[in-house]
């Protein structure tokens, strides 16, 4: 007789998912599958739109992660249009979207992945939250995480119309110049906000790296993961939320590939599964392996710890030094770690408020000339952004009126989909034994899970997902038990 | 002792935009759990579903359900909050209209099914292979629907995604019991376009010069949209969102629905332009709607699950 558990729904991350864990006579994990049952279909209606209307339709894919959908568009309809944007679109473009990529990150950390350490990942679930985390760290450290998002959203929305689903980006430019005034503003936000990232890193110095406990659970095997990574670079091969060239490491490190984005479907390809609605992407030249981890692996991960490992570096000082402790503590470049995504996570926000600063500073940040409107016939297009939750491509084709008639999207948590279903099923398998199994114990689970910090809305932006554990065909396994999970 | 009042926030199709609303509540949200206990939101707390079956019916004082409703999931979790809650509001376009996801309603799960697994330019599937659901996911309907067409609302909160403010607003008035007529919108009743800071500059009578689409024109920031030839939903969307679009130099798309004397806002803007669009012969309207290249996903951007167009028939056999 087995017996099942479920996480349902998986909490504290963005979007609908279930685990279901299946456990054998001896009461050790016989399999885990992950489900996300949600479907949209972006991708089909879609077609029909008008071309400059998808910076703000596709925001709608994520409320969570709406300025990476809406940069990813942005930087496609350049390309549809064979537009460059202006020195102060791009300034403007860039300074919104590290302003993002800050509070995002940091919502993370405080309100969703970080709970499970400053708050404890075994502490009574309904505390395992940001008002927890308020408990912790005092109300005084409280108001200013809630102060300092406030502040970078009211600035994201005075420059792009909105923080949740903007209206900053037209192709050739933005809708909107930046003020000498607001630029004092911008500069006043990004000192505070270069401290309230250190003030961050210390809370995560204190609370966890000092806790040998949870050190020895980010170094554990129960939460490695040997894969490939890719992320956006910069000329220096540095990480760069908005940089040109996508960057693939092999799992010891050295490159495999560096592609423009219109590249991209030479080098990634998606695979299909019957027993799956998710498509797994995976690396085109090496054909697709499986679940598998390891030198052999042809599956990326992305996002934080993932375009860390794939850069030569980050691109400002703080950041630098802050990812130099983290290798160390890690044991060398790249590292494997997924926990230690929640750390890669916060060397990012450091390079995101000092990249604010120098933005702050560039003269063109305020020239009026907003917007080429120099537009060629579209036909075309593919943009890629470093979304917080990892490489975003948005491909699009349209007819001669800029009217939208094929759109292929490759979200960042697919990306990191198949590592996920691995990552979860080795927590499960080595955190429950004998048939014990207490709310920490799931909770710990699904931290395996969360430090990917998944947006299944994004995921599930064309269909529903099924993201099984396994790289057998588990219908052919056993379907009979895998009815018994009916709803 | 009485407790404080019990809520619950729920998604439902949605991209999380509306939660987000709720954590930009910033130091409100400490005023929030002040007056009342969240006992359910998943995005930010690990309470279960289990959680909320294991409650007494009307336990939860208010329940805010944000998104649409596409599967049998979503229409449970809806009915099952309706029962446990002695208020409901739907929170969002989403779930006040079908929102974005509505627009969904203009094709197919067919096409769907077509385009992500063998017209895609990343798949590798020379075999065709398509998902057969050995597992039971939940049943995905015909149709976006809004939450009102699934249970019982009591109000509604409009917007992609409401402000923080509205949220604030609503919660104050739901908890001091100072509240319009059940089924009413929680919001301003007058348009978009009767607030608008743009007024100023706009002439007694508006008249358009054509239909231009925003890649056509370099955008005036102070002048009405519609004078300068853009479709601007303002007349025929209801206001109180602070006029963020229009504020960061974009038109209004019509998020926040029609306002309370409007049935259908898509017709409700047809009309508004009818009057204004300049051009007295047919041939001369025709080549001002050349531009007009999407009025569904321009008129019905947000409310196809609450327009008198219904939605895309699947072809016989399809």
């Amino acid at each position: 007789m087995t017996k099942t558990v479920t996480i349902d729904p998986v909490t504290r991350l963005e979007g609908h998912g279930k685990i279901t864990i299946w456990l054998d006579d001896r009461g050790d994990v016989d399999r885990a599958l992950f489900q996300v049952p949600e479907l949209r279909g972006f991708e089909a209606f879609c077609v029909g739109r008008n071309a400059e209307d998808m910076p703000q339709v596709t925001s709608r894919i994520c409320g969570v992660c709406p300025t990476a959908h809406h940069m990813a568009a942005a930087r496609a309809l350049d390309d549809l249009f064979q537009v460059e944007p202006t020195p102060a679109a791009k300034a403007i473009r860039k300074l919104f979207y590290n302003m993002f990529m800050f509070e995002d990150h940091l919502v993370h950390f405080y309100f969703l992945g970080g709970p499970d350490f400053i708050v404890g990942p075994d502490a009574p679930a309904a505390e395992r939250n940001i008002l927890g985390v308020i408990g912790k760290l005092g109300i005084d450290a409280g108001r200013k995480v809630l102060d300092i998002r406030k502040r970078c959203r009211d600035l994201m929305t005075s420059i792009g119309g909105r923080a949740t689903h903007p209206v900053l980006a037209l192709p050739g430019g933005v809708a909107k110049e930046v003020t000498e005034e607001k630029r004092r503003e911008i500069r006043a936000f990004a000192a505070d906000a270069i401290e309230f990232a250190e003030f961050t890193l210390g809370v995560f110095h204190a609370l966890v790296l000092s806790n040998q406990g949870y050190v020895d659970s980010i170094l554990s095997d129960v939460y490695t993961t040997r894969t490939n990574y890719m992320g956006l670079v910069n000329d220096k091969n540095q990480v760069d939320f908005c940089g040109r060239n996508v960057r693939v490491v092999h799992p010891d490190g050295e490159e495999l590939v560096s592609f423009a984005p219109q590249d991209y479907a030479t080098y990634i390809a998606e695979h299909v599964e019957p027993w799956s609605y998710v498509k797994f992407p995976y690396l085109r030249k090496l054909g697709w392996r499986g679940f598998t981890a390891g030198s052999g692996s042809s599956l990326v991960r992305v996002a934080p710890l993932g375009r860390l490992n794939a850069s030569a570096g980050m691109a400002t000082p703080l950041a630098q030094a802050e990812s130099e402790r983290l290798y160390e503590t890690l044991g060398g470049k790249p590292a494997h770690n997924t926990l230690a995504w929640h750390w890669a996570r916060l060397v990012e926000v450091t390079q995101a408020a000092e990249t604010i600063r120098s933005l702050a500073d560039v003269p063109e940040l305020t020239d009026p000339n907003i917007r080429s409107m120099d537009l060629q016939t579209p036909r075309e297009g593919v943009g890629i952004v470093e979304a917080p939750r990892g490489t975003l491509v948005h491909h699009y084709l349209s007819d001669a009126s800029g009217v939208i008639t094929g759109v292929n999207l490759l979200v960042a948590t697919l990306f990191n989909s198949a590592a996920i279903c691995m990552s979860i099923e080795k927590a499960a398998k080595g955190l429950i034994r004998g048939g014990r199994v207490t709310d920490g114990i799931l909770n710990r689970i699904e931290m395996a899970l969360r430090a990917y910090d998944p947006c299944l809305s994004c995921a599930t932006h064309s269909l529903p997902g099924a993201m099984p554990l396994h790289g057998r065909g588990v219908d052919a396994r056993s379907p009979r038990r895998l009815s018994d999970v009916r709803r | 002792m009485a407790g404080k009042p019990k809520v619950a926030f729920y998604w439902c199709a949605c991209c999380g935009g509306c939660e987000e609303t709720v954590v930009d509540l910033a130091v409100g949200i400490l005023d929030l759990v002040q007056a009342v206990d969240i006992v359910f939101w998943p995005c930010a707390m690990d309470f279960k579903a289990a959680d909320v079956e294991a409650m007494a019916d009307r336990e939860l004082a208010v329940a805010l359900v944000s998104g649409a409703i596409r599967t049998d999931e979503q229409e449970h979790m809806a009915r099952l909050l309706r029962r446990k809650a002695a208020c409901v509001v739907a929170f969002g376009a989403c779930s006040a209209h079908g929102g974005t996801a509505a627009l969904a309603n203009l094709t197919s799960k067919k096409s769907i099914f077509n385009v992500s697994y063998r017209c895609s330019p990343t798949v590798e599937n020379p075999e065709g292979t398509e998902p057969i659901c050995v597992l039971r996911l939940p049943a995905f309907h015909e149709t976006v629907r809004k939450l009102s067409d699934v249970v019982e609302v009591d109000y509604y909160l409009p917007g992609c995604p409401p402000t923080s403010d509205s949220l604030a607003e609503a919660v104050q008035c739901i908890l001091q019991g100072n509240l319009p007529p059940r089924g009413s919108v929680l919001g301003s009743a007058r348009s978009l376009c009767e607030t608008c800071k743009r007024n100023d500059s706009k002439p007694e009578s508006v008249t358009m010069p054509g239909i231009k689409r925003v890649l056509d024109v370099q955008l005036d920031p102070n002048t009405c949209f519609l004078v300068q030839g853009v479709i601007c939903m303002g007349p025929a969307t209801r206001g109180g969102c602070g006029a963020l679009c229009v504020d960061g130099n974009m038109p209004c798309t019509g998020c926040c629905g029609p306002t309370d004397d409007v049935c259908d806002q898509g017709a409700k803007m047809i009309a508004a332009l009818g009057g204004i669009l300049e051009g007295d012969t047919d041939e001369l309207v025709e080549r001002q709607l050349d531009r007009l290249t999407d009025p569904a996903g321009t008129f019905y951007r947000y409310t196809l699950s609450a327009s008198q167009l219904g939605s895309r028939r699947e072809e016989a056999g399809g």
